[in-house]
């Protein structure tokens, strides 16, 4: 299936864009956003803080199949209802530094509307190592289970 | 790794991604290249030369034509670098429209 996301990454840029266009309201897609429950839910994350608001914060944390815990936060900047949040991103524990995200929410017909996801890094090799980091998890869920599969034929 | 950076500087550009679009499934001359595009000869030969460079593309000579093939292990490299992370957006998306449709239902 053709996926609907498009992932602009120009090449030694420190920034990136996610587009995608969803079959929603503009308002229900940014509900989805800011109810901690419907958050929860579709990032698979644990949402401890959200404050829907400009200068406020939000702080999320998932738990992997190992039971590790990782913590995401963030500052919000700017907060437009149905229209757009600005805020920082960041990964605790990891060497990603801090991103600066700019979330743009429009309207394109009642029923469907179009979530832009200007993401800024601090540096371009930053962004490329982000980039990569779900190939890198790909590969090592891989051999994860091929992993299992080896164990469960000793 | 240099290759990859060079690899995603030649993508970045429409022109040369139609010419990679246009190689996939056979193998063309420079002339037969250009005759799909409006742009100046020379400036396909441009956008071949960096295609070439980043070795996306390769050159066979045969007889007096030179012809140009898509290099699948490094076109490969490029889809295998971004498409994960594409894919684990597209899921994160398909999921949030999915609670939403349910979302918007139950109201």
């Amino acid at each position: 299936m053709e996926l609907k996301t498009k992932i602009d990454a120009e090449d030694g840029k420190q920034d990136l864009l996610i587009t995608r266009e969803f079959d929603l309201p503009v308002e229900l897609l940014f509900k989805a956003y800011t109810e901690p429950e419907i958050v929860a839910q579709w990032m698979g994350t644990k949402v401890l803080k959200l404050e829907n608001k400009k200068h406020g914060g939000y702080q999320f944390e998932t738990t992997d199949p190992k039971g590790n815990k990782h913590g995401f936060n963030g500052a919000i900047h700017d907060f437009v209802p149905d229209q757009k949040i600005t805020r920082t991103f960041e990964m605790e524990k990891a060497p990603f530094g801090v991103q600066l995200e700019f979330l743009a929410f429009e309207k394109l017909t009642d029923g469907t509307s179009k979530l832009s996801i200007h993401s800024v890094y601090s540096s371009v090799a930053l962004r490329d190592q982000m980039l990569q980091l779900p190939f890198k998890q790909g590969i090592n869920m891989a051999h994860n289970r091929l992993q299992e599969i080896v164990n469960k034929l000793k | 790794m240099n290759l990859r950076r060079d690899v995603f500087q030649a993508i970045a550009d429409p022109t040369r991604r139609a010419i990679l679009l246009l190689l996939a499934s056979q193998t063309m001359t420079a002339g037969a290249i250009a005759a799909n595009f409006d742009t100046a000869r020379p400036t396909v030969s441009k956008h071949l030369q960096i295609l070439t460079e980043c070795e996306l593309l390769g050159q066979q000579q045969n007889g007096r034509e030179v012809y140009y093939h898509i290099n699948a292990k490094n076109m490969k490299q490029v889809a295998d670098f971004i498409e994960p992370f594409r894919q684990m957006w597209d899921d994160r998306f398909n999921k949030l429209e999915e609670i939403m449709k349910n979302y918007q239902s139950k109201k």
